[in-house]
């Protein structure tokens, strides 16, 4: 019945018409009745009907729309095929080393979507054992220097003609060099210390292909910042010119003679990790520390006992302790000095054959009577190890003066210039630019034209070392790997690579690289293992391969054998002879030393504003080299009275109390720079350090960046700082210490503005840093937060008179910090040497905005960290000269005003504490912020919202600890016209430099506050990750920027409440405190009481 | 019964006026021209003020690193003027309100004034903390208004949302309490407009004021209603101002005497201020006979009064800093009296403390001149107390390594600068297109201490009627019946007094 049914829709379709069962085929009607729902007849007559209105109107609106929108310019390209091991937004970590010829370090490279961002130190290499410095781990922002050269160029008639084709420069070059050769000339690589046994096999390669040609080769190796002394002094007392192994960490009494190991002296790095091993008072043993010293360094503020001295004194000093040691001679020196020399001894004697002896002089003849000390205290075989030599210092000042004079002398046809600088490092008596406008073919490989490339006929720039292969054998028996994290940026080669490639071997470094560790490691297996690692441990391979450079010198290299010491070795001759080599007569009223400064070291990084920006650990000033003078001696030279209140005003340096300028003249040299009075600077002496003043920086300064000293005619003189290499004497070493013919002259009235960090250096009697001696810690133990105890708690009465402490006496309702995680920091101020590796790390990590000079001198640092220095100080009271280290020591308006100056002289202590924010409990920030945008974590973080925060300052001024930074400008702004001091400093401003950003941390817009996050992408990524391990998260997995930079683990990072984390333990440690406790902010962070061994 | 002030106080109307005279001494201004001088000093405060906003939107479009401002000083000329322009604003009300509460009559030939002042000050002060943020453009987040982020809310522990309220309900309570008293005015003014646009304005304005007895009955009735709530805001409002530096952490600023000791420095600055705009005004407008020497002589006295609480309260701040034993609050005094910016706690101590003593001397505090370069100088002293609150506090606080100095720039000035050419010219234009006495309310006092009025009731109390003649319609006390009306007024006003 059902189908029998019929539907249909119209009679045509009943019927089923012929014009139905046509149009039943078409899928759509053709007729389409609008006019008869419209039944609007005038349509028809309307030259716009509906339709065509609504298409044009729907078309307009949708243009208007879409040219409204900017159409989003994608710079990024998606992969076709993503690389096996790229995942965006999870970071690469890669192991590499930095060698620069002054700083050696094992490093780990974090990259991000194939940028490198980050350097941390490699904990597990042996080499410098995980420690950086800001040297180190800025140097991830300079291969992003947007001025470094983009490709080979070469000089025709005075120009340049830059950007060329390898092929072009390489031909030239080879042509050049073959035909050098073939006359029989002399062809010479001048370089920096090279310790890569590939390197050396290259130039090998290089030296042979020229003497195959007819040529002579030579291989002649300076360093900026010279160890020749040692290196001949140990060649005149053991036959072998090498650089010992010095172990720190075994020293029981360290005496440096101006050395600063701590900072610049040879492997820097390592020594202060194996120092600060030993610097803990709650250890089996705390080494004792005397410096003795002209220029105030970073040793000499960690030391325990520091005496000034002029450099004229140190051999003095050193022949005094060789007298008391047991050795025939006998110094002059002060009496105030004499009782700090005798403690020495004292202590030297008393732990024989576990002291240790250096000078950082590089007069050999001093460097043999310290030879000479620590052999008569049996330090050799214990704390210094001359078998496991270390080859970070081969440079040879005698090489380098002869290879001057050969060039002068036109005798050298070609000269390939390698890793260093000379035009710049060069000693002015060497008159080394004339000397090089006699060599046929100069070939630099630098890595801009600066002062040596302008000189040079053709440049073939030099790739990063982030974009580099090598392999380095720093110490025998050490390998090092240098791998590329990214590709070249620019047209650069390595200039192992160009060396190869001129002398017709085709392959790549890389190659070569790889077949020179093959030799030592054996398998592919072993080598993607150690390139893995960053190093390579080896006994088979004791010693860099044998090759030509070894014979550079004109002190013969001896044999390779191990020379057993015994005191007889040391010849009583040879000693007279050092005798009369390092006692210096001065003359006149000053004597000059030059400094290595921990921002720029031996300048090569002078293009680093990170390391512009970190200010000196010492005086605190950033963006200029200047002359540190004693305040007693620069009051003099303005004849003025030496009181409290001159030293106070007179000397003072602040925004707008610009800095005054002498002029510095040693022989035919003479340098105009600011004066600062630096406490701690031997009266008598100034201070200039080097690395400053190089070509190019120029276009980072302003008019009103350099005040008087501003050259309008000549704006390539307008560099930051000034270049103080040339002032070098050169006799025998280059001796960057001039203790005669140095005249210093007011420049009237010219005034040159600094920026400092800090412009009050006291701590005015405030328990700001605690501090005790190393008796008292031992007598106290267990005792020290009692009443009358170094570390005493804070207990404040309440209104019945009770006391309370800080935590029973509250105003607020308490977090619930006893849950969960409470993340914190311990921070040993017994270990913080100040040295400002955690400010650049923490730089690097977090964004901070480099703000210029200007902006500093404003005090508008944005560093989320800085490291505060305090110079001790004393006041007269009663008549008697006593140390403020209490607030109610003071009590009158004038004790007051004078602990505000700090002592100049001998009596002059020195201490540091990082600081950064101490995630207060209670906050005093948080409750003011009128809309919340900072607010406290349940992990005990403070918590900064910057899409919150509307920039009322509120809560950087109810700050105790002034953390707080604001952005006063939109820094990385790469278009405000109006501000092109950032632009031209600031990194953020500049397409490449920008590449440097952590993607995990957002940058601040301007009117906002920032401040230390205490790294929480760090501590969220960790979190994550041991959620994934279903595991709590273990100590040390999480560190901070600071915690991980720091080289002498100082900073610890970890969860307060658990009891497996250090942290946890430290926070109620003997030592332990909270910086100002009496205000009740419960910080998370907590301080670690310092103690001097005296 | 009519209220006769006794023959010994001075009258307080001098020049034997009449209602009319009054009206026509009034509105002389409104409806007259300016003089070339009016014209000068309006064109100097207007440059004034365009150098400013042309500083304010530089700081906005740049940022706030054109001020001298830096990492340890967050504050200082921007809450300076801030704090100082809202103390100033204080004097309009506390003569508004509190005086009407406690029936003191001299205050009704300078009340409109003060509180035309007042509004202009709070306008000014309103400024900073707006262009004082760094990103201006959130300024509405710290209101609690609702969003979508969330239900996010401002941070009610915040001292400086608490200014927001303060300030905001301030400044309304005081518009709306002059506006009112405004009413009766313009409809004077209304009624005696020729030219049609302005008769219009004037109408719009005084909202229809008829002047019949029950507006005059609900005018009353609102204004004490408003004098009742602007009077808790007098006080409320600096003090809250305080708090945003009485509560903090800071020395020298976390101090529990704050909200007094800035409520009298407000009104010693605010009647210093008013004096200073009074002389001039009284001169120029030839308001000699209302404004007279009387009235400058009880102005004095409030100044002497609350600038020796200041001082008192100064000598407290110094007592406790020693007595409470606490180094760093003691060091922070210690460093205000003798550290670099000793200077400005000298030109402080010198004008608010010192020089108002002055005023102990009846010759001096009638003496013109004297009194208007002491008004003069007791802004001046009251700019520095602010500014050495701020800045000699946060500039040395806990930690010694962040001590800094603060050195202002051209900007800083001249937003400040800028302000005070905006008052004035906001000043200015009221001068010449408001009445700048209280028309009504002066009138209610004439025949009790007007110069005319006790010399007659002196001889006669009766006959009134005829010497006021009603000449002038409008304006309600002196229409028609206007001697009745008035003193219907007198008397209820003596009735309330009673209660």
């Amino acid at each position: 019945m059902a189908d029998t049914k019929k539907y249909w829709k119209g009679i045509e379709e009943l019927e089923q018409a012929p014009e139905f069962v046509e149009s039943s085929k078409k899928e759509f009607s053709e007729y389409v009745p609008v006019d008869e729902f419209v039944g609007n007849a005038s349509e028809d007559s309307s030259p716009t009907n509906r339709r065509d209105f609504l298409k044009v109107l729907g078309f307009s609106v949708t243009a208007a729309t879409l040219a409204a929108c900017e159409a989003p310019v994608t710079k990024s390209i998606p992969f076709l095929n993503k690389p096996e091991d790229l995942t965006p937004g999870v970071a690469n970590y890669y192991s590499s080393t930095f060698f620069d010829g002054l700083d050696l370090a094992s490093i780990r490279i974090k990259t991000r979507e194939g940028r490198p961002i980050l350097i941390e130190g490699n904990h597990n290499a042996p080499t410098s054992k995980g420690a950086v410095n800001a040297r180190v781990n800025s140097s991830v922002l300079s291969l992003y220097d947007s001025k470094r050269s983009k490709g080979p160029a070469k000089k025709i008639g005075e120009s340049w003609a830059k950007n060329l084709n390898w092929g072009i420069v390489d031909k030239e070059v080879a042509q050049n060099l073959r035909s050098a050769a073939s006359n029989g000339g002399k062809v010479v690589l001048l370089s920096n210390t090279i310790i890569s046994p590939a390197s050396k096999g290259a130039v090998d390669y290089f030296g042979a292909f020229i003497g195959a040609q007819g040529g002579s080769f030579e291989h002649v190796t300076y360093d900026a910042i010279s160890a020749s002394g040692i290196l001949d002094a140990n060649q005149k007392t053991f036959g072998r010119r090498v650089l010992p192994t010095y172990n720190f960490e075994k020293a029981k009494t360290i005496v440096s003679f101006s050395a600063d190991f701590l900072n610049t002296w040879l492997n820097a790095l390592t020594y202060t990790k194996d120092y600060s091993s030993n610097r803990k008072p709650d250890g089996d043993w705390m080494s004792k520390h005397f410096q003795f010293e002209t220029t105030l360094s970073l040793s000499g503020s960690a030391a325990d006992i520091r005496g000034a001295l002029k450099p004229s004194e140190i051999a003095e000093a050193v022949k005094y302790i060789y007298g008391k040691v047991g050795g025939d001679t006998t110094g002059k020196v002060s009496n105030k000095l004499k009782l700090k020399l005798d403690k020495a001894a004292e202590s030297l004697l008393a732990t024989k054959g576990e002291s240790l002896v250096i000078a950082g002089s590089n007069n050999g003849g001093i460097q043999i009577l310290v030879n000479a000390i620590n052999d008569k205290l049996n330090n050799y075989g214990s704390t210094i190890d001359l078998d496991k030599e270390v080859y970070t210092r081969k440079g040879s000042d005698v090489a380098f003066s002869k290879l001057a004079k050969e060039m002068s002398a036109g005798e050298v046809s070609a000269l390939i210039i390698v890793g260093l600088n000379p035009s710049y490092v060069a000693p002015s008596s060497l008159s080394f630019d004339e000397a090089l406008s006699k060599v046929g073919t100069v070939v630099y490989t630098g890595d801009r034209l600066d002062e040596t490339g302008d000189k040079a006929d053709y440049f073939a720039p030099s790739s990063h070392y982030l974009e580099s292969w090598d392999v380095l054998n720093p110490t025998k028996g050490e390998y090092a790997f240098v791998q590329p994290v990214i590709n070249p940026l620019f047209r650069t080669r390595q200039w192992q690579e160009s060396l190869l490639k001129w002398s017709g071997n085709e392959n790549t470094f890389e190659v070569f690289v790889k077949s020179t560790a093959k030799s030592f490691l054996g398998t592919e297996a072993s080598w993607i293992n150690a390139v893995h690692d960053g190093y390579f441990l080896s006994n088979a391979f004791d010693s860099v391969p044998a090759s030509v450079s070894d014979t550079t010198s004109e002190i013969e290299d001896s044999s390779s054998e191990p020379v057993s010491i015994i005191s007889s070795a040391i010849s009583s001759a040879v000693i007279t002879n050092a005798v009369s080599q390092a006692s210096v007569t001065p003359s006149g009223k000053f004597e000059l030393e030059l400094y290595v400064k921990t921002g720029l070291g031996n300048g090569d990084q002078s293009f680093n504003p990170w390391l512009h920006e970190l200010p000196d650990p010492i005086s605190k000033m950033t963006y200029d080299n200047y002359i540190a003078m004693n305040p007693v001696d620069v009051l003099e030279l303005f004849d003025l009275e030496d009181t409290k209140a001159t030293r106070r005003d007179f000397l003072y340096i602040g925004q707008e109390s610009p800095a005054k300028v002498l002029t510095v003249t040693v022989g035919e040299s003479t340098v105009t720079l600011p004066v600062v009075a630096q406490p701690g600077q031997a009266l008598g002496t100034i201070g200039i350090a080097v690395g400053y003043g190089k070509k190019g920086t120029e276009v980072f300064t302003r008019q009103e960046w350099l005040g008087d000293l501003f050259d309008a005619e000549n704006s390539e003189k307008n560099t930051i700082g000034k270049n103080v290499f040339p002032l070098q004497s050169q006799d025998l070493w280059v001796s960057n210490t001039i203790s005669s013919g140095v005249t210093v002259a007011v420049l009237e009235g010219a005034r040159y503005p600094m920026a400092t960090t800090q412009t009050h250096h006291t701590m005015m009697g405030r328990k700001l840093v605690n501090e005790t001696v190393l008796s008292t810690f031992l007598e106290q133990q267990g005792a020290a937060k009692e009443k009358g105890g170094y570390n005493e708690t804070v207990l404040i009465a309440d209104s019945y008179g009770d006391e309370k402490t800080t935590r029973q006496l509250d105003l607020w309702e308490e977090h619930a910090i006893d849950l969960g995680h409470r993340w914190g920091l311990s921070i040993d101020l017994n270990l913080c040497i100040g040295c400002g590796a955690c400010v650049t790390a923490c730089h690097l990590e977090n964004n901070v905005a480099v703000v210029g000079k200007d902006e500093v001198r404003r005090s508008r640092e944005m560093h989320w960290l800085r490291v505060d220095r305090y110079y001790s100080s004393h006041v007269t009271t009663d008549d008697k000269d006593v140390l403020v280290d209490d607030l109610s020591d003071l009590n009158t308006l004038t004790e007051y005003a004078d602990a505000e100056v700090a002592d100049s002289g001998d009596d002059l202590s020195v201490v540091y504490q990082p600081l950064m924010c101490q995630h207060c409990n209670h906050a005093p920030c948080e409750t003011v912020c009128p809309v919340a945008a900072t607010t406290h974590s349940d992990e005990g973080l403070n918590q900064m919202t910057y899409n919150r925060c509307v920039g009322t300052r509120y809560c950087a001024n109810n700050c105790p600890y002034k953390v707080r930074r604001f952005n006063w400008f939109q820094y990385d702004d790469l278009n405000i016209p109006a501000f092109p001091d950032f632009a031209k400093v600031n990194h953020q401003q500049d397409d490449l430099g920008r590449m440097v950003l952590n993607p995990d941390v957002v940058v601040r817009s301007r009117g906002v506050m920032e401040k230390c996050s205490m790294c929480v992408q760090r501590i969220q990524a960790g979190k994550l990750e041991a959620k994934i391990d279903g595991i709590p998260v273990q100590d040390g997995a999480i560190q901070t920027a600071c915690s991980s930079s720091c080289p002498t683990d100082g900073i610890k990072f970890g969860d307060l409440n658990n009891r497996e984390h250090a942290v946890s333990d430290k926070k109620n440690d003997d030592r332990a405190y909270l910086l100002m406790e009496e205000i009740g902010t419960q910080p998370n962070i907590y301080y670690q009481t310092k103690v001097r061994n005296v | 019964m009519h209220v006769v002030e006794a023959e010994i106080r001075e009258p307080l109307i001098l020049g034997e006026k009449s209602y009319n005279d009054i009206t026509e001494d009034v509105c002389a201004p409104i409806e007259g021209k300016a003089n070339s001088l009016w014209y000068f000093v309006f064109g100097l405060a207007g440059l004034l003020a365009l150098w400013g906003i042309g500083n304010i939107l530089y700081t906005i479009g740049v940022g706030i690193g054109v001020w001298g401002l830096n990492k340890t000083v967050g504050w200082a000329w921007d809450i300076t003027n801030f704090v100082w322009w809202v103390g100033i604003g204080h004097a309009g009300t506390l003569i508004s309100a509190v005086l009407l509460l406690f029936r003191q009559r001299w205050r009704m030939a300078i009340n409109r004034s003060a509180e035309a002042m007042t509004i202009f000050a709070v306008m000014m002060a309103a400024l900073f903390p707006g262009i004082h943020m760094g990103r201006i453009w959130q300024a509405y987040w710290v209101l609690p208004l609702p969003n979508q982020f969330g239900s996010l809310w401002p941070n009610f522990n915040s001292p400086l949302l608490w200014d927001v309220f303060a300030i905001s309900t301030y400044f309304s309570v005081s518009l709306v309490f002059w506006y009112i008293g405004l009413v009766p005015d313009f409809a004077s003014v209304r009624d005696r407009m020729i030219k049609p646009l302005p008769k219009k304005i004037y109408s719009i304005l005084a909202f229809g004021w008829s002047g019949n007895a029950k507006h005059w009955n609900r005018f009353e009735e609102v204004s004490l209603v408003l004098a009742g709530l602007a009077t808790p805001l007098v006080f409320s409002v600096h003090s809250i101002v305080s708090m945003d530096f009485a509560t903090s952490v800071i020395p020298g600023w976390h101090t529990t005497i704050f909200p007094p000791y800035f409520v009298a420095g407000a009104v010693f600055s605010g009647f210093a201020m008013v004096l200073t705009l009074m002389l001039i005004m009284r001169k120029v407008l030839k308001l000699e006979d209302y404004i007279t020497l009387k009235h400058i002589e009880y102005m004095n006295i409030i100044i002497m009064l609350t600038g020796s609480m200041v001082g008192v309260a100064y000598l407290t701040e110094l007592f406790v800093a020693w007595y409470s034993g606490v180094e760093y609050e003691g060091y922070a005094f210690m460093n205000r009296a003798t550290g670099p910016y000793w200077w400005a706690y000298a030109a402080m101590m010198t004008c608010n403390v010192i020089s108002p003593q002055l005023m102990w001397f009846k010759k001096i505090r009638r003496n013109l001149v004297i009194t208007f370069i002491l008004s003069i100088i007791v802004n001046i002293g009251m700019w520095f107390e602010r500014f050495v609150i701020i800045v000699t506090s946060i500039h040395r606080d806990y930690i010694t390594s962040s001590w800094t100095q603060f050195h202002p720039t051209y900007v800083d000035m001249g937003v400040f600068l800028g302000t005070i050419g905006l008052f004035f010219v906001l000043f200015l234009l009221y001068s010449r297109v408001f009445p700048v006495l209280a028309l009504n309310e002066v009138k209610t006092i004439l025949r009790a201490t007007g110069e005319f009025g006790v010399k007659k009731a002196k001889s006669t109390v009766f006959n009134l009627e005829n010497e006021f003649s009603p000449s002038e319609s409008g304006n309600a006390p002196a229409s028609d019946d206007s001697s009745e009306e008035s003193s219907d007024d007198a008397e209820s006003e003596e009735n309330k007094e009673q209660e």
